[in-house]
This record gives C-alpha cells, sequence and structure tokens, in this order.
C-alpha cells in the first residue's frame, strides 16, 4: 500500500515523535517497504481460526492482597527525574 | 566452567576476565566495565572458600550481562540514548540468582538498542565486531555476549531472545546459545520488547555450561506472571521417539548458504548414524512466520516502548527551555525523536500502524490468527519427532553496513529463529564449524515446549 506523507504524520503523532523532515523522508521510504513485505500475510486463509495473543493458556493468578515491599526505593526512583519538588515529579505545564 | 576453589582464586579469574577485555577492546564488546565492584566480589568469595565455607554453583565465575538487564545502581541502558542516565533500582530476577550462585558480573555488553536488530549494527554506541573477521557483524540483538564469550572475556553471558537475539549471534560466532521455552526463565528486570516473545536465556563455550546455568534460572517468579512451575531437569529428559525432524520448506529455501545447508546435511547423517529415525517435515504456514512476527512484535514494542516519555528514565531532550517550547507533548516527542534509534521508530509507527483502528482486523488480528496455524503445524510435527534440526539464520555473519539500511534483508535474518519464538518453543543454537571463508556456522535444535533439557543434551551429542 500507498504510504503518505499524511500517513507518516500520523504515525508520528500516535507513535509521540518529533520527526525532522529529512528522516521522515526515509522513514516513509521504508514504512512502505515493511508494510508491502508483511501483507505476504494477505495470501494465507485464516477464516475460522481463533488468533493466539499468548502461547500458553495462562489465566490471571491472583495474589493474596497483602502489601509486599516493593524492591525499589522512592528515593532511587526519584532520583531517575530530571525535577521534583516535595517528593513530586515536576513536569512541563499541562493545560 | 572454571569456577573459583582452593587452588584457582576468584581474584585471578576476575583479573584475567578484565585483562582480556582489555585486550579486545576494538571489537567494541562492553558498554560499562565494573572492575571495582568484579574485584570486591572476587575477594568476597576467595575469603569465603579460605575459611571453608560453603561457595555458589559459579564460585567466582565471571559474566558478562547483556545491556538490557537491571543489575542495581549499574547503568542498563540497553544500547539506547533514551536509557544513557538510567541506573537500575532493582536488580533483575535471573541476576539475583547468578548472584546467589556467586557468578560475578564484569560489565554490560553491548546490543542493538531495545534489542531492535539482528547485527548489533543499532547499538547507540556502534556496532560490536565479528569475533573472527573485524569487518563483519556480530550478529545481534546480543552480539557483545556472543562475541565476549567467543573471546574469553567472560566464561558465560546473559542474553535475551525475542526473535533469534541469543542464536543468530552464537552462530555468527562459534558459540552456544539457549532460547528457553517461553516463561521457563524470569523476564523481571529484563527491558521488555516483545512480551508475548521475549525469553531469557544464555550464551556460553559448551553445552554442559547452558545445562548449568538453565538449572540455575529456570523457574517461577511472582514477579513474572508469564513464568511457569520449574520443570527444567525434572520434565521427561528422554528423546522418547528417537526420531529428529528437518524442514523441508528451509533446506530447499534459495536464501539458504550452501555451506550451511551441506552442515545441515552432514548432521542428519550423523545423527543417522547414532540410530535416530530422521524425518523429512513439510511445514508450509512457516513460510508466513516472518510476516507474523513483523507485526504482532512491533506491536508489542510499540506497547512497551510508550513509557520513555523523558520524566521517569532520566534522558530527556534539552530543547525544551532554550526553545521556548514548554509543553508536556513536545517533552515526549523530542525526547522520543532524539533518544530512540531509527529502527526503534520503525518498530514503533508500524506497531502502532497495525493496532490503528481500520488496519487492527487486517494486520494484528490477521497475524494472530497466522500465529495459531504455525503453532498448530508444529505440534502436528512433534507428534512424529523429538526435535527439529534447523539453520539459525540463511546466511553466516555478512559484513557491517550491509543491511542496517534496508530494514526488510536485516528482517530476513530471522526467517528461520522466529519460528521458535511464535510457537513459544525452546531452541538451542550450537556450533558446527566453519565454512571456507573461516566463519562460524550454527545450527540450532528446537523441540516441544518444555524439552529444554532435551535439546542441550541433543547438542551436545551431535556438535562437532
Amino acid at each position: 500500500m500507498e504510504v503518505t506523507e499524511k500517513d507518516i504524520n500520523h504515525l508520528a503523532k500516535l507513535s509521540n515523535l518529533s520527526l525532522e523532515l529529512a528522516e521522515k523522508t526515509v522513514l516513509k521510504r521504508d514504512i512502505a517497504n515493511i508494510l508491502k513485505y508483511i501483507s505476504k500475510l494477505d495470501e494465507l486463509d485464516t477464516s475460522g481460526v481463533e488468533p493466539t495473543y499468548q502461547v500458553f493458556e495462562m489465566e490471571n493468578i491472583w495474589r493474596s492482597d497483602d502489601i509486599k515491599s516493593q524492591d525499589a526505593d522512592r528515593e532511587a526512583l526519584l532520583s531517575l527525574t530530571k525535577e521534583e519538588r516535595d517528593h513530586q515529579i515536576k513536569v512541563p505545564k499541562v493545560l | 566452567m572454571k569456577l573459583a576453589n582452593s587452588s584457582t582464586t576468584a581474584v585471578s579469574l576476575v583479573e584475567a576476565s578484565l585483562k582480556r577485555i582489555e585486550e579486545t577492546k576494538d571489537w567494541h564488546i562492553f558498554t560499562f566495565v565494573d572492575k571495582e565492584s568484579a574485584l570486591k566480589k572476587a575477594k568476597e568469595i576467595d575469603a569465603k572458600i579460605k575459611n571453608g565455607e560453603p561457595v555458589g554453583r559459579l564460585a567466582g565465575v565471571p559474566y558478562a550481562l547483556k545491556a538490557n538487564f537491571l543489575s542495581k545502581n549499574r547503568p542498563a541502558d540497553a544500547s539506547a540514548r533514551i536509557l544513557t542516565e538510567f541506573i537500575s533500582p532493582i536488580n533483575a530476577t535471573v541476576v539475583e540468582k547468578l548472584d546467589q550462585e556467586d557468578a560475578i558480573c564484569v560489565g554490560c555488553a553491548n546490543m542493538d538498542a531495545f534489542a531492535h536488530g539482528s547485527s548489533t549494527e543499532n547499538s547507540y554506541y556502534g556496532p560490536t565486531k565479528n569475533s573472527v573477521d573485524k569487518t563483519r557483524v556480530a550478529g545481534g540483538s546480543s552480539g557483545g555476549s556472543a562475541v565476549a564469550v567467543a573471546l574469553d572475556c567472560v566464561q558465560f553471558a546473559t542474553g535475551s531472545d525475542t526473535g533469534g537475539s541469543i542464536r543468530q549471534p552464537a552462530a555468527f560466532n562459534g558459540v552456544y546459545g539457549i532460547k528457553p521455552t517461553y516463561g521457563a526463565t524470569s523476564r523481571y528486570g529484563v527491558v521488555a520488547m516483545g512480551s508475548s516473545f521475549d525469553c531469557i536465556g544464555f550464551i556460553a563455550k559448551t553445552a554442559p555450561d547452558l545445562d548449568l546455568l538453565m538449572s540455575i534460572a529456570a523457574g517461577q517468579d511472582p514477579k513474572d506472571q508469564t513464568t511457569l512451575p520449574d520443570f527444567y531437569g525434572t520434565s521427561d529428559t528422554k528423546l522418547g521417539k528417537k526420531a529428529v525432524g528437518y524442514i523441508k520448506e528451509f533446506m530447499d529455501s534459495s536464501a539458504l548458504d550452501p555451506e550451511i545447508k551441506s552442515a545441515l546435511e552432514s548432521k542428519i547423517s550423523i545423527l543417522k548414524a547414532k540410530g535416530y529415525n530422521v524425518v523429512e517435515l513439510s511445514m508450509p504456514a512457516l513460510e508466513y512466520a516472518l510476516p507474523t512476527y513483523y507485526i504482532i512484535q512491533p506491536a508489542e514494542v510499540a506497547s512497551n516502548l510508550s513509557r520513555y516519555d523523558g520524566i521517569r528514565y532520566g534522558f530527556r531532550t534539552k530543547e525544551l527551555n532554550s526553545s521556548g517550547k514548554n509543553s508536556l507533548d513536545l517533552l515526549y516527542e523530542d525526547t522520543r525523536d532524539e533518544g530512540f534509534m531509527r529502527e526503534n521508530k520503525r518498530r514503533i509507527m508500524i506497531g502502532n500502524f497495525v493496532l490503528s483502528s481500520g488496519f487492527y482486523d487486517a494486520y494484528f488480528l490477521k497475524a494472530a490468527k497466522a500465529r495459531t496455524l504455525i503453532i498448530n503445524e508444529f505440534n502436528k510435527a512433534f507428534e512424529q519427532v523429538d526435535a527439529i534440526l534447523s539453520p539459525v539464520s540463511p546466511n553466516p555473519a555478512f559484513k557491517i553496513g550491509e543491511k542496517v539500511n534496508d530494514p526488510v534483508s536485516m528482517y530476513l535474518e530471522d526467517v528461520m529463529s522466529v519460528t521458535a519464538n511464535l510457537a513459544g518453543l525452546p531452541a538451542v543454537a550450537f556450533p558446527t564449524g566453519t565454512s571456507k571463508a573461516g566463519l562460524p556456522l550454527g545450527l540450532q535444535l528446537m523441540g516441544p515446549r518444555r524439552s529444554d533439557k532435551n535439546l542441550i543434551n541433543l547438542a551436545k551429542e551431535i556438535a562437532s
């Protein structure tokens, strides 16, 4: 299928990526090639076949409702952020 | 495995490893070397041995961690710029288990960023070079791990395998690698890629070394709900049918290198001579394995990599304040644009495409159904045989730069290895001599789920 500049802009938006024009051009070509390749799957008849999302038929395992200590402490996690104040992570203005 | 004991000190093992790491710097294997902490731990182990205290099954053995494993207070950047400022706040379960057995981590091994690649060229730090030919790729994504073992920097290395990332670099460098049954080993504390495929395994010099590592690492982990109750070593360890298959479609593939084909044929003769019944299997659905994988895997990648936002993982764009841009969306978009490699971006965008409304049924759902057909085909094959012998990849190590700008040709590297991941099967790559040009050749054995130990034993029996 053809991939347009509009498609690339839409995918960049969905992916939270701000792409430079030159990179958009390369990605447009690459993504068209990849889509062409994976579209090979159209040949395969899958009517009446159930999808597989997980290889083992697993069900949710419920743990007992006890509070377990976490591996990582709060300080170690907060130290990975660029800005914090009063143990809160600071982010740019949202509204 | 060479362990520390009363005649060999852990310090001498670690020093030899560090010396070798220094000597092999040109190969660009390690992204981080943890000299001080490795020597400190070695001294502690030597003190235990001196005092007659019990030590672990890997006492003093130096090993390399693939850079996507979290190990407390060490970097765990998955060779990706967006994680270059990330310091692990926790230990991966596998790291914890190796630590309890007194293995010693000497550093982090280079990889394709976020394990996206089959050559280690997609690393933010640049490629690791092949152990026998520096103009060729190490394979990937666990390229650093494989070369570290092949060049004797370490006795073993950890790896992760989503579509072939342990087995292909093992094959390219003449060493052994195991991708366990899905769920055999805990994924906790390893940077997630494709969650329904990701497996944690090892690269080592011998089959018995893989066996020892699997007996240590396997088992259920409350921190990873996809782990299975420990079956390793307790499940059936016999090859009940005494039958091994090979896949007709792989053998007849025009992409298959003639030297790999003859290696495969010579192993078939060995199997027959050893009394195995060798069965030709026709598995036509496998032709669709690669497109199926390159739909589901990017979808999972897009979801897993959505967490890298410039807020919680260290690295963030510097543009923010200087350019006057100051909104949360721009922070995300610029951080991700600068922090991801091009291949990461391709996969995220393809993943969002196949999951997006209007395309979901035609791509993602279709691939999930194709996955069922591929699994059915394997189930049918394993009614006839205990294991399947196949190439790991169609060719030996290729030139650096040869495929990196053509994503589809790079993806085709995985055409034979991804089949095991789609079905959650264990697979063991083993070395089988070299090509006329001196490049290592490797093959793999795939088996039914939970047959990991059988495959290791069989690989030992038929390897050169």
